[in-house]
């Protein structure tokens, strides 16, 4: 209990950090149009991709010679970096084709 | 110190990016720069991470690390790239099983580092939980939209045992971190156990609730993400991630109220299609249905003055968007005035077929939501449906015993004449009856709908 209120107490700039996202996360979707759902969606899709930050930093302090932990990490950093990269570049595909015609 | 300094600033920087992103793809008009956005504050973040990091890095390392990142960008860009739009969800489900492998092998590594931290365990065996399954879960959902796996498979009981296993895989989470163990043995089994729990979460669910489901791992992924920021005191990680875990559950509750389940529902009850009131419902409907031909069809569409087409998934899928956009403009031509009304969850995923339409310049201004559109259905003289069916059935309105009892539906049948194209008399994803066939104003006409809509270009250009 005790190793609870001091993880609290530790953290309390990432609890807030973790409350105040929560609310701005509902606010950010509650005015969106239903045609944007499907951008949205994959937007949001590559965003969560910041796990690869973890991954490299993962990557980065692996010891040299624990070979598992190398290897992970770099299946762990490319699959992030597909999430990012084939996130984003398709979420562009789809908004494109909203462009306004003149 | 300095440095700390400059990544956190990036971190800072980065998080903005991701608010006013997702804030800007939020409006038609900022979406594409709100996405571009959020990329360059990802760019930035990476790039960050990488060259401002504290300690001795191997040259190894930074080989390992940048081949990685060059493999998996030329990978994904080209896929993301190539694919049709109409296989958009399945990517979508694809990418976001990436995102919760990568989250889920973060844990696996660092377990043995914190051994004995408690709060550090209980994150990392939450984020291997919550990666692995939405790992596993988004490949099922992939392989479902996909087509390889099309049936929804039951064992026995499924939802009890998936509710149970559940509970198993949670209890000996805690488990692990309450003996303080360091087995990578029970690691792994906690692994792979969560990998099992993600297929058998998703393979009872029918393909018409996919997009809940994709939504749903989505937003696990996020919460995953977050989970690796909690861990490492990354504030990058824990504000993406977070934004992502309740972005994604709002938009899930969105998806599920046009769909009208609750949420409840979507996680605990047994959804997808309900195969013991399909007996039921077709029973319940009868009369014959009319058949018509495109020449019919044409001179009425000819005679009318207002149109609204009603596209479903079956459009996209016999590729007829450009061809209604060439019939649409036809019409427009001839002073007819053409719509199209659209069902949020008509396609695959909430939008999919404003995606689909904007593809081949379909003015945004003729795509009509669901509310606005439906008042005007009774001064409409033509109603179109090309592939589309639970999304119109009037059953959603008036029979309380079929399964999309209360979904909102588009209300067709107030318009004067109903024109329904379908290759057969198939029931749609959700397998019911729809009695709006057997309608006294409904005409069917069968065939492939890029067929049947350049027949009716070739009948109404020769008028």
């Amino acid at each position: 209990m005790t190793e609870f209120i001091d993880f609290i107490s530790n953290n309390l700039q990432m609890i807030y950090i973790v409350i105040l996202m929560i609310f701005v996360g509902v606010e950010i979707i509650g005015h969106v149009p239903a045609v944007l759902h499907t951008p949205l969606m994959s937007g949001a899709n590559a965003i969560h991709g910041v796990v690869i930050i973890g991954a490299i930093i993962v990557l980065l302090g692996a010891d040299a010679d624990n070979i598992l932990a190398q290897a992970l990490g770099f299946v762990a950093v490319l699959l992030g970096t597909l999430n990012v990269v084939g996130g984003f570049v398709v979420t562009d595909r789809m908004l494109e084709m909203f462009k306004k015609k003149k | 110190m300095e440095y700390i300094f400059s990544l956190e600033f990036i971190y800072l920087i980065a998080s903005i990016t991701y608010i006013l992103g997702l804030k800007m793809l939020g409006h038609p008009e900022t979406a594409r720069r709100g996405n571009l956005i959020a990329a360059g504050g990802m760019t930035l973040a990476i790039f960050g991470t990488i060259f401002l990091y504290q300690g001795e890095v191997l040259t190894q390392t930074y080989l390992l690390i940048g081949s990685a990142i060059l493999i998996g960008t030329i990978v994904g860009w080209a896929i993301a790239k190539k694919v049709a739009m109409t296989k958009m969800p399945e990517l979508v489900s694809l990418f976001n099983g990436m995102g919760g492998a990568s989250a889920a092998l973060i844990g696996l590594i660092e377990f043995h580092h914190y051994v004995g931290d408690t709060m550090s365990i209980i994150t990392i065996l939450a984020g291997i939980i919550i990666g692995s399954i939405s790992f596993s879960g988004s490949m099922i959902a992939w392989a479902k939209l996909n087509g390889t796996l099309n049936k929804p498979l039951r064992l026995p009981k499924y939802n009890m045992l998936n509710n149970i296993i559940f509970l198993v895989l949670v209890a000996f989470a805690a488990y692990m971190t309450y003996v303080g163990t360091g087995s990578q043995l029970y690691l792994y089994i906690l692994f792979f156990g969560a990998l099992a729990y993600g297929v058998l979460f998703v393979l009872p669910i029918g393909g018409a609730d996919m997009p809940v489901v994709i939504s749903l791992l989505n937003s696990f992924t996020g919460l995953a993400a977050a989970l690796g920021g909690f861990l490492y005191g990354n504030m990058v990680m824990l504000t993406g991630g977070i934004l992502v875990g309740s972005a994604g559950t709002i938009l899930t509750f969105a998806m599920c109220e046009a769909m009208n389940r609750s949420l409840f529902n979507v996680i605990f009850g047994g959804f997808g299609d309900t195969d013991v009131s399909v007996e039921g419902s077709t029973s319940s409907v009868k009369g014959s249905i009319k058949k018509t031909t495109a020449s019919d069809v044409a001179i009425l569409m000819n005679y009318s003055q207002r149109i609204i087409f009603v596209p479903g998934y079956g459009l996209a899928v016999a590729q007829a968007q450009h061809a209604i956009h060439e019939l649409e403009q036809l019409l427009v031509a001839k002073g007819i005035e053409v719509k199209y009304a659209i069902h949020p969850v008509a396609g695959r995923m909430p939008g999919h077929m404003n995606v689909l339409l904007a593809e081949t310049n379909v003015d945004y201004d003729k795509l009509a939501e669901m509310e606005d559109v439906n008042p005007e259905f009774s001064n409409t003289d033509v109603v179109f449906v090309v592939g589309a069916n639970d999304v119109v059935n009037p059953a959603a309105h008036n029979d309380p015993s079929s399964p999309i009892y209360g979904m909102p539906i588009l209300d067709v049948e107030n318009a004067k004449q109903i024109i329904v194209n379908k290759r057969s008399m198939k029931p749609g994803y959700a397998g019911i009856e729809n009695e709006l066939f057997f309608n006294q104003k409904t005409s069917m006409l069968f065939g492939d709908a890029k067929t049947v809509i350049q027949s009716l270009i070739t009948e109404i250009k020769g008028m």
